[in-house]
C-alpha cells in the first residue's frame, strides 16, 4: 500500500534547488507533493512524483538520492482531522519523523505524507480506524 | 623469497654496506668541500674539515642543509660540477614556496634509475610487464624517475603522464597494463572512474601499483587495492635527493627499504638537531653518498618517521623507513595543535567515506577554525535531517579523538570537491589572508 518517496541531498547554495527541479521538469515528471528541510549546510528535498523509478534514475546521475517508504493518508475536510490521524499513530506507539501536506487537483482533498519508523504498523493502525490510505497507483491518478 | 634488481647489493651484509658507505662518504665530502663554496663555508663555520670525516659515523659532525639553504643557493649555489657535465634538470612542483632545481650527470641519472628499477622489481615487475607511468612528465621527478626505472627493468613502458583519465583507462584496458605508477590520489581517482564506467576490479590486468609523491594512509592503500584489484606499493623520494626511489616497499608492505648504498639516512630531533637512536621518531635526514652534480649532505627532509633494521622476510638488508607520519610542510598548526591531513583521511576511510575531502582553516575572532568538507555517498544519505547531522557529529567526534582538536564537518554532494589529476589540494589555509 505505502508509497515511495525520493529524497535528494541539495547543497545550501543559490540555484541548487532550481537545478534539481529543472531535471525533473525536463523529463516530464509531475511532482505530486514535496517538502524541503534545511540546515546551515544542506537541504533535503523530499518528493512524491508521478513516476518514482524515473525520478530516481534521472536524479541519481548528478545527485545523492535515496528512496524511502512513507504513508500517505487522505484527510476529512473538518477541524481536527489531522489531529485524529496523528492520535491514532500515537496510540499505536509509532514514531513520526516528519509530516507534510498536499492537495490533489482532482478532488481538492487534503492529504498528508507521514514518515514513520514502522510503515506497516502505521498503515494497519490507520486502516483499522477507516482512514483512507493511498498507494502508488493512486498518486499517479490524483 | 622475492626477486631483486641488483641482488648482490640489495641483500649485502651490514658489513659490506658499511664498507661501501664509508668509502663513498670520504670521497663525497671531499668532492663537495672542493666544489661547493656554499657548503664549504658551512663546514668552515662549524670547524669541520673533510679529513674529519672518515666513516659514516662522522656524518653527524657535518652541518645540515635545509630547504632555506636551497632557496638561498638557487639556482647554481649547490652545484658540485661544471654545468657541461650535467645532462638533466628536474624541479619540485613548487607547492611549498620556491621551486628547487636539481642537476644530474649521466651517472646521477643512472643511479637514480637503478634505484627506481629496484622498486619496480620489488613490486613484482619483470621484462614481461606493461608499466603505465601516469605520474606527470616534465620537470616533476615522478614521470621521469618511473619511466627510467621501467626501462632499466625492461618493462614495456607506457608514458601516459597524468590527466585525461578516460584515455588512461582506454590504454590500460586495450594494452593490458600490469603495473600502474602514479600518485595515490590519482590511483584512487582512476579506480573510481573505472567503477563508474562499469568495470569490475578483475576486468583490468593490473597486478601492482607503485604510488608516491604524496602522503597516503594504510586505509587508502586498502581502498586502492580493492578498487583496482592490485597490490599497492609505496615509493619515496625527493627531488633534492634525486627523485622517487630513494626508498621503496617490498612485498612485506611494512616500510620502505632505503637504497643505502646511495643514500645515508639519519633520524634527528627536529628541535636540537641531535641524532636519535634506531627506532626513534624524528626528522629524516639524507646524505647523498655518490651523486655527482647535486650532492646534498645532511639534507633535512622535514618528514617525520622511524627507521628500523629488523630483518625483512624479502631478504633485503637495507634499513627500512616507515611511511612518513606527515611532512612538516603539510603540517598545520591549528589552535596550537599539530594536524596532518593524513590523520583526517584515516578517520574518513575508517568510517566508510571516500578520501575526497577538503580542509579549510581560517581565523575568526582571533581563534583558528577548522572546517572539513566531506563528500557524501548515497548509502550514507538519509531523508531524515537529524540522521545526516548525526553522521557529521560522529565524524567530528572521531576527528576530535584523532587530532586533539574539534573540527566542524560538512557533508557535501559527491564530485563537488575539485579533483586533481596530479597532486591533491587538500588544504585551504585562509589565515594567511588576515596576516
Amino acid at each position: 500500500m505505502a508509497i515511495r518517496q525520493i529524497s535528494v541531498f541539495v547543497e545550501n547554495q543559490k540555484g541548487k534547488l532550481y537545478e534539481t527541479l529543472k531535471v525533473i521538469a525536463g523529463e516530464g515528471i509531475n511532482i505530486r507533493a514535496l517538502s524541503v528541510a534545511d540546515t546551515n549546510d544542506f537541504g533535503v528535498l523530499r518528493l512524491i512524483t508521478s513516476d518514482t523509478d524515473k525520478t530516481r534514475e534521472v536524479l541519481s546521475e548528478d545527485c545523492v538520492v535515496n528512496t524511502t517508504t512513507v504513508v500517505a493518508a487522505k484527510l476529512e475536510d473538518r477541524v481536527g482531522a489531522l489531529c485524529d490521524v496523528i492520535h491514532i499513530l500515537a496510540l499505536a506507539d509509532i514514531n513520526i519523523e516528519y509530516v507534510y501536506a498536499f492537495t490533489a487537483s482532482e478532488d481538492f482533498g487534503a492529504y498528508v505524507v507521514i514518515r514513520v519508523d514502522d510503515v506497516e504498523k502505521a498503515e494497519q493502525a490507520l486502516i483499522k480506524e477507516n482512514v483512507p490510505i493511498l498507494c502508488e497507483d493512486d498518486i499517479k491518478e490524483i | 623469497m622475492g626477486r631483486y634488481f641488483q641482488p648482490e647489493i640489495e641483500t649485502a651484509s651490514r658489513e659490506e654496506i658499511l664498507k661501501i658507505q664509508n668509502e663513498k662518504i670520504v670521497k663525497q665530502v671531499k668532492h663537495v668541500y672542493d666544489n661547493v663554496p656554499y657548503y664549504r663555508d658551512l663546514m668552515d663555520k662549524k670547524g669541520v674539515k673533510p679529513e674529519d670525516i672518515q666513516s659514516v659515523d662522522d656524518i653527524k659532525k657535518l652541518p645540515f642543509l635545509s630547504k632555506a639553504d636551497l632557496r638561498e643557493a638557487y639556482p647554481y649555489g649547490l652545484l658540485a660540477t661544471d654545468l657541461k657535465n650535467c645532462v638533466r634538470i628536474q624541479s619540485t612542483s613548487g607547492t611549498t614556496g620556491k621551486r628547487v632545481v636539481a642537476f644530474y650527470t649521466q651517472n646521477d641519472v643512472d643511479l637514480w634509475e637503478d634505484c627506481v628499477a629496484r622498486a619496480i622489481v620489488a613490486a613484482g615487475g619483470t621484462k614481461g610487464d606493461v608499466c603505465q607511468v601516469s605520474y606527470g612528465y616534465g620537470l616533476f621527478t615522478g614521470g621521469a624517475g618511473l619511466h627510467g626505472g621501467s626501462h632499466k627493468v625492461g618493462c614495456l613502458t607506457l608514458p601516459m603522464s597524468s590527466g585525461n583519465t578516460q584515455r588512461q583507462i582506454q590504454f590500460m584496458m586495450d594494452l593490458g597494463s600490469t603495473i600502474l605508477c602514479c600518485t595515490p590520489s590519482y590511483a584512487a581517482y582512476i579506480g573510481e572512474t573505472l567503477e563508474e564506467m562499469g568495470y569490475k576490479p578483475e576486468d583490468n590486468k593490473l597486478k601492482a601499483g607503485i604510488f608516491g609523491a604524496e602522503p597516503w594512509t594504510e586505509e587508502m592503500r586498502h581502498s586502492i587495492e580493492k578498487s583496482l584489484g592490485i597490490k599497492a606499493f609505496d615509493i619515496y623520494g625527493l627531488t633534492e635527493t634525486s627523485g622517487p626511489g630513494v626508498a621503496f616497499e617490498c612485498e612485506e608492505q611494512s616500510g620502505m627499504h632505503i637504497n643505502e648504498d646511495h643514500f645515508y639516512a639519519e633520524i634527528i630531533d627536529p628541535d636540537t638537531g641531535e641524532v636519535l637512536p634506531e627506532g626513534s621518531k624524528g626528522e629524516l635526514v639524507f646524505t647523498a653518498l655518490d651523486k655527482e652534480a647535486f650532492p646534498l649532505l645532511r639534507y633535512r627532509t622535514r618528514d617525520i618517521c622511524v627507521l628500523t633494521r629488523e630483518k625483512c622476510s624479502c631478504g633485503r638488508t637495507f634499513v627500512k623507513m616507515c611511511k612518513p607520519m606527515g611532512r612538516s610542510d603539510d603540517m598545520m598548526i591549528i589552535r596550537g595543535v599539530n594536524v596532518f591531513p593524513s590523520q583526517i583521511e584515516t578517520v574518513l576511510l575508517n568510517n566508510g567515506y571516500t578520501p575526497n575531502y577538503q580542509i579549510i582553516v581560517d581565523r575568526k575572532n582571533n581563534s583558528d577554525t577548522l572546517d572539513i568538507n566531506v563528500e557524501l555517498t548515497p548509502d550514507k544519505f538519509s531523508d531524515i535531517i537529524s540522521e545526516n547531522q548525526k553522521k557529521e557529529k560522529k565524524l567530528e567526534s572521531a576527528m576530535r579523538t584523532m587530532l586533539g582538536i574539534g573540527p566542524k564537518v560538512h557533508l557535501v554532494p559527491p564530485k563537488t570537491i575539485v579533483r586533481s589529476e596530479g597532486k591533491a589540494v587538500r588544504v585551504i589555509d585562509k589565515r594567511k589572508l588576515h596576516d
